[in-house]
């Protein structure tokens, strides 16, 4: 099978062009000689099958960025029998140096010169016959967004992966190492066969700019505007979410448990309590992941996410994060899962696993459920809100600490520079087939884990067989007695260790999981709650569920997204020993006042 | 011969011409692959507040980057138009 590797500068449109091509048959795989994964598939092209790759964006084949040496060995270690590079049309007086660079690699190659219509309008005229003599290689225009001119130029791709010979890898290690004259080289060219006005300025990107980056205006926007999309993100997606539970609880009256009336009760408990319903938790993060991503490619393709970046930097350099991550942390306080997905636009490995390390102490949608039902449980309506706004506080103060400890570990070396692109409208096909791959990789990474972990957890509060569920007497119950010694310097019992358990799977299910342990619900449970707590073990039992490992999914996705089990470990045991702490002091501190 | 300063002391609205690049090659070849050579015309757009990073243009790109590195490139600013 032949091999095309899709090259290119980042903001080119390379990922469009890519899905163009390729639709949703893409998947992520690995190559000899990286350690990151890559998207390719399989086309046909020229009358062969091809596998196309997707390698990430570059400015420089011989810069030293993560991502530039992964391309450099992917080059390196696989044969490729055609190159196709997209450059941007409209900023081709410098992104012709990556042109030269490939064409030193003497790899069969076709550059596609993409946004070729936004090129038209700023009034650049390039010749393409003249360039093509220049670079040696066929030279087309453009435009992977509208699909104008795409099909010509993928014929004249499969022309040249036709007449293509293959180049030994030795030989081309060879030539990475030497870029003499590219410089020289480009002024001449450009001079001979692009026409470019002096100063190209997009006079509308720079309206828009004048106001969303302004000094004093700049930030209030920002937040107007997350919060809007997080209103819209999570309004939108409570009646999905509620829509899909309906549907999961309607499967399961109507049609599982007819269906399984006469099975043995502990087949009956493990089809349905673990392995269904750990199918319906993963369910239900779907409307929430498909919302946030189409909202986030909008962001991102619009070119604004740069803009954030650059308004909310001055506050997260003395995290040792950067403004990107600011806007992931604030994602975070609806759901964990799609922040920790979204900190894929971070190219330094350290700086993005700093910031995956903060997430989870983002106050997210469902841990707000449990803190709305305690805080009416055990404390009077003029309370409750404090109490919440507390909890909020404590939110932040764990992501400052984590982050100020760990900035050292995790030291970012990569220097903050970033490129502002001009504003873009991001298609409709673009959005959807971004929000499709999003999903199908969290579907396909996540759910055997979730699965078996809300098995465990279903096994733990089910045997022995012969006690009641989730009493005392299940494995969890003993679990938690055997706890006692770690938790009751927290004021937390047995019965409160139980729901904290079942808070590993989804925080969604610690209240239903009280509802459980302690055989009732609604307001008799609170009256109960009431009765059995006092308001200082309450809050202890609040912090502690704030600060430890939120919830499954999003250790499913910690350990996806970092490819590393000894991060995943870091995590959930650094949120266990820091929500102990916060809870010790807490708890401890309010007892020796006297509370 | 005018002398050099940093790139930071540019004011909003000013231009100047890239003298220098003092980085090490890794930032050296990122700064010089989105455009920042020596002789080039560059603009200081904006700052952000609290000593963030600026925002600059060279040619028909726009860039942001931090004091820290904006400290590494020499510049002659042009005279006022």
């Amino acid at each position: 099978m032949k091999r095309i590797a899709l090259l290119g500068m980042p903001n080119t449109g390379k990922s469009t062009l890519f899905n163009r091509i390729t639709g949703a048959s893409a998947r992520v795989g690995n190559w000899p000689g990286i350690t990151v994964d890559l998207m390719s598939a399989k086309i046909l092209l020229g009358g062969h099958i091809a596998n196309l790759v997707d390698l990430p964006g570059i400015y420089d084949l011989h810069g030293f960025s993560d991502d530039e040496q992964v391309v450099r060995h992917f080059i390196e270690n696989n044969d490729i029998d055609l190159v196709i590079l997209v450059l941007n049309a409209s900023q081709l007086d410098r992104q012709l140096s990556l042109a030269l660079q490939v064409r030193n690699l003497e790899l069969p190659t076709v550059l596609m010169l993409n946004m070729a219509d936004e090129a038209r309008q700023s009034g650049i005229e390039i010749d393409q016959a003249a360039l093509s003599t220049h670079l040696g290689m066929p030279v087309m225009l453009i435009s992977a967004k509208y699909g104008e001119g795409c099909v010509e130029a993928l014929k004249t791709a499969g022309d040249t992966l036709n007449i293509s010979r293959q180049l030994e890898a030795d030989v081309l290690r060879k030539q990475l190492s030497t870029d003499d004259q590219i410089e020289t080289e480009m002024q001449h060219i450009m001079q001979s066969s692009v026409q470019m006005p002096i100063r190209l300025t997009d006079e509308l990107t720079d309206r828009i700019d004048r106001v969303v980056l302004h000094p004093w205006l700049g930030l209030p926007i920002f937040f107007a505007a997350l919060y809007v999309l997080f209103q819209f993100i999570f309004t939108a997606g409570k009646p999905l979410q509620d829509g899909v539970a309906w549907l999961l609880g309607y499967v399961r009256g109507g049609l599982l448990e007819p269906l399984l009336a006469t099975a043995p009760p502990w087949l009956h408990g493990l089809l349905l309590d673990g392995i269904y319903n750990g199918v319906g938790t993963v369910a239900a993060f779907v409307p929430l992941i498909i919302l946030f991503f189409l909202v986030m490619t909008m962001v991102e393709d619009s070119g604004y996410l740069s803009r954030a970046a650059f308004l909310t930097d001055a506050l997260m350099a003395k995290m040792g994060l950067d403004g990107r991550g600011f806007v992931m942390l604030l994602m975070g306080f609806g759901c964990n899962v799609p922040a920790l997905m979204g900190t894929r636009v971070m190219r330094s490995r350290p700086l993005r696993l700093l910031t995956m390390l903060v997430i989870p102490f983002s106050l997210c949608s469902a841990r707000l459920q449990v803190f709305v039902f305690m805080a009416a449980a055990l404390f009077t309506p003029h309370q409750a809100p404090l109490v919440l706004f507390a909890l909020y506080l404590m939110s932040f103060a764990a992501t400052f600490v984590t982050a100020l400890l760990f900035k050292g570990q995790y030291k970012n070396s990569e220097p903050f520079v970033l490129e502002l692109p001009p504003y873009r409208f991001p298609t409709a096909r673009q959005i959807v087939l971004r929000g499709w791959i999003e999903v199908s990789h969290f579907l396909r990474r996540a759910t055997k884990f979730i699965v078996a972990g809300v098995v465990l957890v279903w096994a733990l509060t089910n045997f022995p067989s012969d006690v009641p569920p989730a009493s005392p007497y299940t494995f969890a119950g003993m679990i938690g007695d055997a706890m006692a010694p770690v938790l009751n310097p927290i004021g937390i019992d047995g019965k409160l260790a139980i729901a904290l358990i079942f808070g590993f799977v989804a925080k969604e299910i610690v209240i239903g999981s009280l509802a459980v342990i302690y055989g009732l619900s609604g307001d008799p449970l609170m009256q109960l709650m009431a009765q059995k707590l006092d308001w200082v073990q309450g809050m202890s039992f609040m912090l502690f569920t704030l600060i430890y490992t939120p919830c499954l999914s999003t250790i499913a996705t910690m350990r996806s997204e970092s490819r590393s089990n000894a991060f995943m470990w870091l995590s959930i045991v650094w949120s266990l020993l820091l929500a102990w702490v916060v809870s010790f002091v807490f708890y401890q501190g309010a007892r020796a006042l006297g509370y | 011969m005018m002398q050099t300063v940093s790139l930071v002391s540019l004011q909003p609205g000013e231009q100047a011409v890239i003298r220098a690049i003092n980085a090490e090659e890794g930032l050296f070849q990122r700064l010089s692959a989105l455009g920042f050579r020596t002789g080039k015309q560059i603009e200081l757009v904006r700052r952000a507040s609290f000593s963030g990073p600026i925002h600059v243009r060279i040619g028909s790109t726009d860039i942001v980057l931090r004091l820290a590195e904006a400290r590494r490139i020499q510049i002659t600013p042009s005279p006022k138009p």
